[in-house]
C-alpha cells in the first residue's frame, strides 16, 4: 500500500482534496507530455516525408502519414557500401545481447546466492571489490581489453563482445542478486539442507523460484546496457558483426550528403525498438523487483 | 522450464565458444577488410567503385564503416583493432596520423606494387612524405582536397555589385557591404576543426606562404608568437562578427545550405563542399563560385585520404596489394575523386571530366608544386602531430568563442605548443 | 571408515564448491577492473603516446595535465554538471514518485513514460537533442510559431550557458529511474508509522518533510552513488550535444580523456585524466560501499 494511501484514506474527503488531486493529475501530466516530447518528436518526423520536414516544426503531426522512411532505414538504406538496411545489424546485436544477458545474470544469480548463503570469510570485501567495477568508466578499458582478447584468441568475434559485456555486466547483476537474496530468512536455506539439499538443489529449488522480480530487473538491466552500446561494439567487433548502435551512427552520424531526417529518425526508432519494448512490458515488474531487493530502503 | 532455460544457455555458451574457434574474418587469400568512416551519399559511393572492383578481381571487401566526429570513432577503433593484434587489411588515414602509425611500426611495405607501377613519379612530393616511410611505400593516396577555398553565392554577388574578395582587407570590405544591406556575409560552423579550416586560410592569407611554413608546419615559437600571429587573430576576431548568433556546433554542410539557400553570402571550406552543392542541384563555379580562399592564390593547402596498408602478414598480403594497385589506378582516381569532389593524387589524370573548380584546383597544384607553396593543412591533420595540434585547435576554438584578446591568443599558442610536444 | 572419509570429501568439496562458483566472476573482475585499472595508472607515469610505450616520467603528466586549460575547463564543468544533475535527477524524481503515489489512476503508464528515456542511449536520442535544442530548428523556433514571437531559447550556442543544456539532456534520461527508486522506497515505509502521526492529526506535509524524507534516508544515499557515478561516466551526453563545444565549454572529465588518448594519441596524460576520475569515484563510492557493507553486519 502506498504512503499517500494512508494518508488519503485517513482524510475526510473535501474540496481541498479534490483541488489537491487536480493538481496531482496536471502536473503529471505535464512532465509527462515533457518527457515524451522526444519521442513522439521522433516518431512523427519518421512518418513524414521530406518536404513535410522542411515546411513543419518539431512536433507538427504528419499530415500524410508514410512508412516509407521505416521501410528504407530497414531494407535498403546505405550504410557505407551496402544498402541494406539495418536488419542484419539488428540481429548481429541479436547474436551478442541474448547470450551475454543469459550469462552475466545466471553469473550474478548464482554470485549472489554464493555471498549470501554460503557466506565465507572476507565475502564482503569480496563483493565490494566487485562492486567497484560497477563503476569503471569504459574508455580506460579500451586498450587492455584490446590486448587481452586479442591474446585469449577473441579479438574481433561475437563471443569476445560477449565475454566484455558480461565482465562489466556481472558486477551489477551480482549487486542485484546479492540484495535480494540477503532478505531471503536463512531459515528456508537451512531446512532445505535438513532435507538433505545440495548446493545446485538448494539453488535451483529454493532460490530460482523466487527469483523472478529480481531477474527481471536484471534483465532489463543488462539487456538495455548492452543493447545500447556503442564503445565496446565500435571497437571490438569485426567489421561484419557490428552491432547496430554502430550501423545507426553510421547511417546517422554522416556529414555529407542530403540529410535524410526521416531515415534517420526511423532507423533510431527501429534501434530502440527491442529496449523501448521491454521497458512496456517489463516495467512493471521493474519497480517490484527495485522493491523487493536492489534498493535497499 | 528451468531446464529448458540452463540447456538454452549451455547451447549458446557452446554455440559461441564453437564460433570462436574460426574467427569471423574469412582470412583466406581473397578478402580485404577496410576500415574508414566513408559512410554517405557520394562518399559511399566512391568506396563502392574500388569494392566492385576488387570484386571483380576475385577479391572480396569486407567492410568496416566507423562513422562520427571526422574519423575519431574510427581511429580509436582502428587502435582496438590492432592492439589485439588483428590488424584490418587496410585503413583510411589522414597524412600525420599515418605517419605515427607508421613511426609504430605497424604498416606493411608496397615496394612491390609501387616501384613496378612508378608511383614516385605520379604522386606530388609533399604526399610522398607521408605515404612513404623508410624509403617504402605504406600507404596509397587516393585524393586531394583542397581546405582552402572561399565559396561565394554568385547571385548574391551579383546583385549587390560584388566580387569575390582576393585579400582579407578586401574580405572584410565585402563583408561590412554585405551586412549594411542585411546580408549574412559568412556561413560557419563552430566546430574546432571548422575553425581552424578559417585559421589556416587567414594565416596564410595574411602571414603568406613563407609564414605559414615557419608557423604551422614547423611549430616555430617566434613565429607563433609574432606580430603577424596577433594580426591573425585580429582577422579572426574581426570574422567572428561576419558569423550568425547560432554557428556553434553547426555541422559544415549545414553551413554550406545556408550559402546554397542565399542565407548567408560566403563560406571558407574545402572542395567536399561541392557534394553538397552538386546534390542541391547547382553547379559549382557557376551558381556558388570558387575562389582560393582571401590571399591564399598560388598556394595550396592539401588534405589527402590515404588507404594506410598494415602489416598482415603473407596470407593476406596478396589481397592487399592487388587493393593498393587497384587505389592507385588513374582509372579509380577519376571516379572516385569526381564522386567525393577532390581531385586524383596521382598528377596523370586527365581533367576533362572535372567541373571548373576541379579544373582550377589541377593547374593551381601543380602551380604551387613547383613554387614550393603546396603544403599540409593543420585542420585536416597534415601539418603536426595530433597533440601539437589538438592544442593549436583548443586555443583557436576558445580565441574564436570567447573574448580573449589576439596578444593573449598568441601568447596561449606559444605556451600550448610547448606544452603539446 | 569409508563413510567418513566419503563425509569429509563431500565437506571440503561443498567449502570449495561455493568459491568455485565464485571464480570465473572473480577472475574476471580482477583482471578486467583492477588489472587494467593499475595498467592505467601506471600508464600516467609513462610518456606514452600513441600506444603503452614504458618510459618513465614520474609525475609530468599529472603537471601537464592541472596546467591544461581545457582541463581546468572540464574540472570545472563536472562540478557544475555533476552537482545540478545530482540534484535536479534527486528533486524531480522525488517529486515524481510522491505524485505517483498519491494513489493515481493509470500509474503503469506515468512510470513508463518517466521510465523511458533510460531506456534509450544518445546514439538513438542524440540526433532530436540536437534539434530540440538548437535555436533556428528546435524549442525557440515552437514556441514562436505558437506565436510567442520574443522566445529566445539560445543556451546551446552560448559558451557560458551551454553545459546547462547537457544538464537538462541528462536529467530527462536519469530522472524517471531515480523515481522509481524513490517509489520502490516510499511503498517500503512502515505504514504504522503513519497511521500513528495521521492519528495524532500530523498536517500531510508534515508527515512528508518528518516521517517519510527522512525515512527515505538510504534511498537518497544510493540515488546520489547512481547519480554521481553516472555524472562522472557522462560521455556519449555530451558527445550526442555539443561535442564539447562552443569551443571547448561543455569538456567534461570523461571526454578530455577520450580526446586525449584516441584523438590526440596522448596515451599518458589521458591515463592521468583517468586516474584522476578514478580516485575521484573511489572517493565517493568506498565510503558508500564501506557503510552499506557494515550496517548491514550488525543487522
Amino acid at each position: 500500500m502506498s504512503v499517500a494511501a494512508e494518508t488519503v484514506i485517513l482524510r475526510r474527503s473535501g474540496s481541498g482534496v479534490n483541488l489537491a488531486r487536480f493538481a496531482v493529475y496536471a502536473l503529471l501530466i505535464v512532465a509527462a507530455a515533457v518527457f515524451l516530447a522526444p519521442l513522439v518528436s521522433m516518431v512523427f518526423t519518421s512518418l513524414k516525408s521530406m518536404d513535410e520536414i522542411r515546411a513543419g516544426n518539431l512536433l507538427s503531426p504528419p499530415t500524410a502519414i508514410t512508412l516509407e522512411a521505416w521501410q528504407t532505414a530497414w531494407n535498403s538504406a546505405c550504410i557505407s557500401v551496402s544498402c541494406a538496411g539495418l536488419k542484419g545489424y539488428f540481429l548481429n546485436s541479436i547474436r551478442m545481447v541474448v547470450p551475454a544477458v543469459l550469462i552475466s545474470v545466471g553469473l550474478g544469480a548464482l554470485n549472489g546466492y554464493v555471498l549470501t548463503k554460503w557466506r565465507f570469510r572476507g565475502d564482503n570485501l569480496l563483493f565490494g571489490a566487485m562492486m567497484f567495477g560497477c563503476f569503471i568508466p569504459f574508455q580506460i578499458v579500451l586498450i587492455p581489453m584490446a590486448f587481452t582478447l586479442g591474446k585469449i584468441g577473441l579479438a574481433g568475434t561475437t563471443a569476445g563482445l560477449v565475454l566484455v559485456h558480461v565482465l562489466y555486466g556481472v558486477c551489477f547483476t551480482t549487486l542485484f542478486f546479492r540484495n535480494f537474496y540477503v532478505a531471503v530468512p536463512d531459515e528456508l536455506v537451512k531446512a532445505a539442507r535438513m532435507d538433505g539439499a545440495g548446493f545446485w538443489q538448494i539453488f535451483t529449488r529454493v532460490l530460482l523460484p523466487i527469483s523472478w522480480p529480481i531477474i527481471v530487473v536484471s534483465v532489463i538491466w543488462q539487456f538495455t546496457g548492452i543493447w545500447n552500446d556503442f564503445l565496446f561494439g565500435a571497437s571490438f567487433a569485426g567489421g561484419e558483426s557490428q552491432p547496430i548502435t554502430v550501423a545507426l551512427n553510421n547511417l546517422v552520424n554522416t556529414s555529407t550528403g542530403v540529410k535524410l531526417y526521416n531515415v534517420d529518425m526511423a532507423g533510431a526508432m527501429i534501434t530502440a525498438a527491442p529496449t523501448i519494448l521491454i521497458y512496456l512490458f517489463l516495467g512493471r515488474f521493474f519497480l517490484r523487483g527495485l522493491m523487493a531487493g536492489a534498493v535497499k530502503g | 522450464m528451468k531446464r529448458i532455460l540452463l540447456s538454452t544457455v549451455c547451447a549458446v555458451v557452446l554455440g559461441l565458444s564453437a564460433a570462436s574457434l574460426q574467427p569471423t574474418q574469412a582470412q583466406d587469400k581473397g578478402s580485404v577488410e577496410v576500415l574508414h568512416w566513408w559512410t554517405s551519399g557520394g562518399e559511399a559511393a566512391a568506396v563502392s567503385v574500388l569494392k566492385q572492383d576488387m570484386e571483380s578481381k576475385g577479391v572480396a571487401w569486407l567492410d568496416m564503416p566507423v562513422a562520427g566526429g571526422a574519423g575519431e570513432a574510427a581511429m580509436t577503433a582502428l587502435r582496438a583493432r590492432v592492439t589485439s593484434g588483428n590488424p584490418p587489411t587496410a585503413a583510411q588515414l589522414l597524412g600525420m596520423s599515418l605517419r605515427a602509425w607508421a613511426e609504430e611500426g605497424f604498416l606493411g611495405d608496397l615496394s612491390e606494387v609501387a616501384e613496378p607501377e612508378g608511383w614516385d613519379t605520379v604522386i606530388p612530393e609533399p604526399l610522398q612524405a607521408f605515404a612513404k616511410y623508410d624509403g617504402h611505400y605504406v600507404a596509397a593516396p587516393v585524393n586531394i582536397h583542397r581546405p582552402n577555398w572561399l565559396w561565394s553565392n554568385a547571385k548574391i554577388f551579383q546583385e549587390n555589385g560584388l566580387t569575390p574578395p582576393k585579400t582579407w582587407d578586401e574580405f572584410n570590405q565585402v563583408a561590412e557591404a554585405l551586412q549594411a544591406k542585411g546580408i549574412q556575409p559568412l556561413a560557419h560552423g563552430g566546430q574546432n576543426w571548422q575553425d581552424t579550416t578559417v585559421f589556416d586560410d587567414v594565416v596564410l592569407g595574411i602571414g603568406g606562404p613563407e609564414f605559414y611554413q615557419k608557423a604551422i608546419i614547423e611549430a616555430d615559437p617566434e613565429a607563433l608568437g609574432s606580430d603577424t600571429m596577433v594580426k591573425v587573430f585580429d582577422q579572426m576576431r574581426k570574422i567572428r562578427g561576419f558569423v550568425d548568433p547560432n554557428f556553434s556546433g553547426r555541422d559544415w554542410n549545414l553551413a554550406t545550405a545556408m550559402v546554397l539557400n542565399g542565407e548567408a553570402a560566403m563560406q571558407l571550406m574545402g572542395d567536399w563542399a561541392k557534394g553538397e552543392i552538386i546534390a542541391a542541384g547547382k553547379t559549382p563555379g557557376v551558381d556558388i563560385l570558387c575562389t582560393p580562399a582571401p590571399g591564399t592564390e598560388g598556394s595550396f593547402l592539401f588534405n589527402t585520404d590515404f588507404f594506410a596498408m598494415f602489416d598482415v602478414g603473407e596470407e593476406r598480403r596478396p589481397a592487399q596489394l592487388i587493393m593498393a594497385s587497384a587505389a592507385m589506378s588513374p582509372s579509380f582516381q577519376e571516379t572516385f575523386n569526381l564522386a567525393k569532389g577532390s581531385i586524383p593524387a596521382r598528377t596523370d589524370v586527365p581533367g576533362d571530366k572535372f567541373d571548373e573548380c576541379g579544373k582550377q584546383s589541377m593547374a593551381d597544384i601543380k602551380a604551387a608544386q613547383e613554387k614550393g607553396t603546396l603544403m599540409g593543412s593543420l585542420a585536416h591533420g597534415h601539418a603536426q602531430p595530433p597533440a601539437v595540434q589538438g592544442a593549436m585547435f583548443d586555443v583557436v576554438t576558445n580565441h574564436f568563442n570567447s573574448d580573449q584578446s589576439s596578444e593573449e591568443a598568441a601568447k596561449a599558442l606559444v605556451e600550448a605548443v610547448a606544452a603539446a610536444q | 571408515m569409508a563413510a567418513t572419509e566419503r563425509m569429509a570429501g563431500r565437506r571440503r568439496l561443498a567449502n570449495a564448491l561455493p568459491l568455485f562458483v565464485l571464480s570465473p566472476s572473480l577472475l574476471m573482475v580482477t583482471i578486467g577492473v583492477y588489472g587494467f585499472m593499475l595498467f592505467s595508472v601506471i600508464l600516467s607515469f609513462t610518456s606514452s603516446k600513441m600506444f603503452p610505450r614504458f618510459v618513465f616520467t614520474g609525475f609530468d603528466q599529472y603537471e601537464r595535465l592541472f596546467t591544461n586549460p581545457r582541463w581546468g575547463v572540464a574540472v570545472q564543468n563536472i562540478f557544475i554538471f555533476g552537482g545540478l544533475y545530482i540534484v535536479f535527477t534527486t528533486i524531480l524524481g522525488l517529486g515524481l514518485a510522491i505524485l505517483i503515489d498519491q494513489r493515481i489512476r493509470a500509474e503503469g503508464a506515468f512510470r513508463t513514460i518517466f521510465l523511458y528515456p533510460m531506456a534509450l542511449s544518445f546514439i538513438v536520442t542524440g540526433v532530436i537533442w540536437q534539434w530540440i535544442l538548437n535555436p533556428g530548428l528546435g524549442l525557440e523556433r515552437l514556441v514562436q510559431s505558437w506565436g510567442w514571437e520574443s522566445f529566445s531559447f539560445k543556451w546551446l550556442v552560448d559558451p557560458q550557458m551551454a553545459i546547462y543544456t547537457v544538464v537538462i539532456a541528462g536529467v530527462w534520461q536519469v530522472a524517471g529511474f531515480v523515481m522509481a527508486l524513490f517509489l520502490a522506497g516510499l511503498r517500503g515505509i512502515n505504514t504504522e508509522i503513519l497511521s500513528a502521526a495521521r492519528m495524532d492529526g500530523a498536517p500531510t506535509h508534515k508527515i512528508y518533510t518528518r516521517i517519510i524524507i527522512p525515512a527515505l534516508r538510504p534511498v537518497f544515499l544510493t540515488a546520489f552513488v547512481v547519480e554521481a557515478h553516472l555524472a562522472i561516466k557522462s560521455y556519449d551526453l555530451v558527445v550526442a550535444l555539443t561535442k564539447g563545444g562552443p569551443g571547448f565549454a561543455t569538456e567534461l572529465p570523461s571526454t578530455f580523456m577520450y580526446t586525449t588518448t584516441f584523438t590526440r594519441n596522448e596515451m599518458g596524460l589521458g591515463a592521468a585524466s583517468a586516474t584522476v576520475m578514478l580516485m575521484t569515484l573511489a572517493a565517493i563510492i568506498i565510503p558508500y560501499l564501506y557503510s552499506e557493507l557494515r550496517h548491514e553486519r550488525r543487522g
